[in-house]
C-alpha cells in the first residue's frame, strides 16, 4: 500500500478558465446547474453560472463531473447472461453520455463468486469505456483467493489520487476477521460464506488497522480545506449489521476524517439509493447494475430520499449507475441514473437541508 | 408387550360390555350433554370405563341388545385411548352411521375427530397447555420444512442461471408473504403467494415452475411465511 502519487495543492496546477473552451464549460456548466436548481429554466442558470465563474476562476476550479458503474455480480456464463448484459448496458450510457464524464469509478463487486473468469469478463466489459477508470474492490471479487486474481487484473486495491483539486482516496473496506483458517474452510466454501448477504454468521467488515494508518499518513500533508472524496465499498458508517450494511472500524475512520472541511464518501455494496450525513461528512450509496436491494428493516438513515419499491415483472427496475459532480465548495452533487425511472438528484443542498427522516414507500 | 397388553384390555372390556350391556341408563349422560342428545326413540348404549370418568356413548345400539363385535371393538379401543388421560372426565360419541367421533372434554362442548389417533389433539384444548412433547414435534416438523425451504431459497439450483432468491431478498425481505392473495396489477389478476413465487423462479432464476403440490413450493412458502411471523395479514395489500 504505497501513496501512488505526492500532490500539490496549489492552484496553479488546476486548469484555469482560459483554458476551457468555452462550449465545453457551457455543457459542464449546464449539467450540473440542472441538479442544483432541479428548475426547468437550465440555460438561464447557465447563462449565470457563467458569469460566476468568470468572477471567482480560481474557487470553481473543482467542478467536474465523473460518473459511476456498481455491483455487476457477473458470473462466468458470457456476455447474454442477465447481469453481463445490464452491465453492458451501463458502459454504453457512460458512453453516450455528452459531456463525456471526466472519469468513471467502479464501485465494486465487479464479480459474484471471485472467480478469474468472472474478473476477466468484467475487465473485458470495463475495457470499452472511454473515459478511464478507478476501479475499487468489493467483497464479491476478493474472498476466492482474497484478491489475488483481482490484483493482477486492476492492482493495488488501496490508493489515493489528485484531480483538479480534489483529493480521491479508494479503500477495501471489506476486511473481514480470519474465520476460515481455523475451520479449514474451502475457498469456495468461503467465498460463498461471504457471499451470502444474511448470513447469520457473517462477520463485520472492517478497513483495518493496517490501512487505517495509511489513511491517516495519505491525510497528513493535507490542507484542512482540501475537498476529498473517498471511496469504500461498504458504508462507511453502522446501518444494519445483520446484512453487512456496515463498517465495524467506521468511527474510526471517521475520525481521521473529520478535521477536514469538506468530505463525502461514495460507497457501492448496499444496491439503493441511499444518503447519510454524519457530522460534515455526507455519505452516497450506489445503484447496483445487477438487481436492487430492499431497504434493511432498521437504520436508514433520515437523509435517505428513499427509492420506490422495485417492479419484479421489470428486470432492469431499481438499477442504473450514476454520476457525479464536484462543485465549487468541494462537496458534490449525486445524480443518481436508474434505467426504467427519472434521474434522481441528490444535491449537497438538499441533503444540507434535510432536519426530518423523509419518508418512504410504504414497504 | 405393549400388544399383548392391549389384547388383554380390549378383551377384558368387550366381556364387560357383553355382561353389563343395557344396564347402566340415560341418567348417566350428564346434564352439559344435553344438547348434543340425541331423540328418545334413538337408543344409545352408554358404556363407562373403570375410572368413572370416561364415558363412551354408543348411538343406535338398543339397550337389551348384543353391541355388535366391531362396534364393541371400537367402544373398547375407544375407552382404552381416553384412559391416557387421567385427569381429564371425557365423554365420547359414536354416532351409528358416521365413522366420526365426537369428544367432549371436561364438559367443553363436543368437537369432531376422526379417528382416535386425533384424540390427543383435541383433548389438549381442554382448557390446558399443550403438553411440552407434543409443542417439540410440531416444533421440529415446521423447523424441518423451514429449513428445507431456507436451502432451496438460499440455492442457485432452483433457477437455470445461477442466481438464487436470497441474492434479492435477504432474509426474504420484501416478499411480503402478508400481503397475498392480492391483484397483480402486471398480469391482470390476482395472484397467490406461490404465484409469485413461480413468477421468480421463472425470471429472475430462468427456473421451471413448480406445481402447486410440489415439496419444494411448500417449503419455500414455509420459509417465507415463517420470516414475517407475528405481521399482521393484510391479503390485498399493495
Ligand atoms: C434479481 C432479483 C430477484 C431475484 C433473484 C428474486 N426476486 Fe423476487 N422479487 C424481486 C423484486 C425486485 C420484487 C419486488 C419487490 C417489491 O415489491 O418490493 C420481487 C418480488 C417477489 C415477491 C412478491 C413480493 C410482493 O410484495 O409482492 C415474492 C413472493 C418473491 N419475489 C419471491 C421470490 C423467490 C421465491 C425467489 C427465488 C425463486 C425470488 N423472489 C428471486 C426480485 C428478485
Ligand atoms: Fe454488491
Ligand atoms: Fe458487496
Amino acid at each position: 500500500m504505497s501513496k501512488n502519487k505526492k500532490r500539490n495543492s496549489s492552484l496553479s496546477e488546476y486548469p484555469s478558465l482560459s483554458e476551457l473552451n468555452r462550449r465545453e464549460f457551457l455543457k459542464t456548466a449546464v449539467a450540473t446547474g440542472i441538479i442544483v436548481v432541479s428548475s426547468g429554466c437550465a440555460s438561464q442558470y447557465a447563462q449565470n453560472l457563467t458569469e460566476q465563474r468568470e468572477a471567482a476562476a480560481t474557487t470553481i476550479a473543482n467542478e467536474f463531473m465523473f460518473a459511476y458503474i456498481s455491483d455487476s455480480h457477473l458470473l462466468a456464463r458470457g456476455k447474454e447472461h442477465r447481469f453481463a448484459k445490464s452491465l453492458i448496458k451501463a458502459v454504453e450510457d457512460v458512453n453516450a453520455m455528452d459531456p463525456q464524464p471526466d472519469f468513471v469509478f467502479y464501485g465494486g463487486d465487479l464479480a459474484q463468486l471471485g472467480l478469474r473468469d468472472e474478473l476477466s469478463l468484467g475487465k473485458e466489459i470495463l475495457a470499452e469505456l472511454k473515459p478511464k477508470v478507478y476501479m475499487m474492490v468489493g467483497e464479491h471479487d476478493w474472498y476466492y483467493d482474497m484478491g489475488e486474481a483481482w490484483r493482477e487484473f486492476f492492482g493495488n486495491p488501496t490508493y489515493s489520487f489528485d484531480y483538479k483539486g480534489v483529493h480521491f482516496i479508494v479503500l477495501n473496506s471489506v476486511i473481514v476477521e480470519d474465520y476460515w483458517t481455523q475451520s479449514k474452510m474451502a475457498p469456495m466454501e468461503r467465498m460463498l460464506f461471504m457471499a451470502q448477504l444474511d448470513n447469520p454468521k457473517g462477520k463485520p467488515f472492517t478497513v483495518g488497522e493496517e490501512q487505517r494508518a495509511w489513511l491517516s499518513n495519505d491525510l497528513a500533508t493535507l490542507r484542512k480545506d482540501t475537498p476529498i472524496v473517498v471511496f469504500s465499498h461498504s458504508p462507511l458508517y453502522k446501518y444494519y449489521k445483520p446484512w453487512n450494511f456496515w463498517t465495524d472500524d467506521a468511527d474510526e475512520v471517521q475520525k481521521l476524517l473529520s478535521p477536514f472541511s469538506a468530505v463525502t464518501v461514495i460507497h457501492g455494496h448496499t444496491h439503493q439509493v441511499l444518503t447519510n450525513k454524519i457530522g460534515n461528512i455526507i455519505f452516497h450509496g450506489l445503484l447496483s447494475t445487477a438487481w436492487p436491494w430492499p431497504y434493511a428493516p432498521q437504520g436508514i438513515p433520515k437523509y435517505t430520499i428513499q427509492m420506490d419499491r422495485a417492479d419484479p415483472f421489470n428486470q432492469l427496475d431499481g438499477t442504473g449507475w450514476g454520476k457525479i459532480d464536484t462543485l465549487s465548495n468541494g462537496n458534490i452533487n449525486m445524480t443518481y441514473m436508474p434505467w426504467t425511472r427519472n434521474p434522481l438528484p441528490v444535491s449537497y443542498e438538499k441533503v444540507v437541508a434535510i432536519t426530518e427522516p423523509v419518508h418512504g414507500p410504504s414497504y | 408387550m405393549k400388544i399383548i397388553h392391549s389384547l388383554f384390555f380390549i378383551l377384558f372390556v368387550t366381556l364387560f360390555l357383553i355382561i353389563n350391556y343395557g344396564s347402566d341408563d340415560r341418567n348417566v349422560v350428564n346434564a352439559r350433554d344435553m344438547a348434543i342428545q340425541q331423540p328418545a326413540e334413538k337408543s344409545v348404549q352408554i358404556v363407562t370405563a373403570c375410572d368413572g370418568r370416561k364415558k363412551v356413548i354408543a348411538e343406535g345400539c338398543y339397550e337389551g341388545e348384543v353391541m355388535p363385535e366391531t362396534k364393541a371393538r371400537q367402544v373398547a379401543q375407544l375407552l382404552m385411548s381416553l384412559m391416557e388421560f387421567c385427569e381429564d372426565e371425557i365423554t365420547a360419541k359414536l354416532p351409528e352411521s358416521e365413522s366420526t367421533i365426537y369428544v367432549s372434554v371436561n364438559g367443553l362442548p363436543f368437537e369432531r375427530v376422526r379417528d382416535i389417533e386425533e384424540l390427543p389433539l383435541i383433548l389438549v384444548h381442554g382448557d390446558k397447555p399443550h403438553p411440552e412433547r407434543q409443542q417439540r414435534i410440531w416444533k421440529a416438523e415446521m423447523d424441518r420444512l423451514i429449513a428445507e425451504g431456507y436451502e432451496l431459497f438460499h440455492d442457485p439450483a432452483l433457477g437455470g442461471n445461477g442466481v438464487s432468491c436470497d441474492m434479492c431478498h435477504p432474509d426474504a425481505s420484501n416478499t411480503h408473504p402478508e400481503t397475498y392473495p392480492k391483484y397483480q396489477t402486471q398480469t391482470g389478476k390476482v395472484a397467490l403467494l406461490r404465484d409469485m413465487i413461480n413468477w421468480c423462479i421463472q425470471n429472475p432464476l430462468e427456473g421451471a415452475v413448480l406445481a402447486d403440490d410440489d415439496l419444494r413450493m411448500k417449503a419455500l412458502e414455509t420459509y417465507i411465511i415463517s420470516t414475517r411471523s407475528g405481521k399482521t395479514l393484510e391479503p390485498g395489500k399493495h
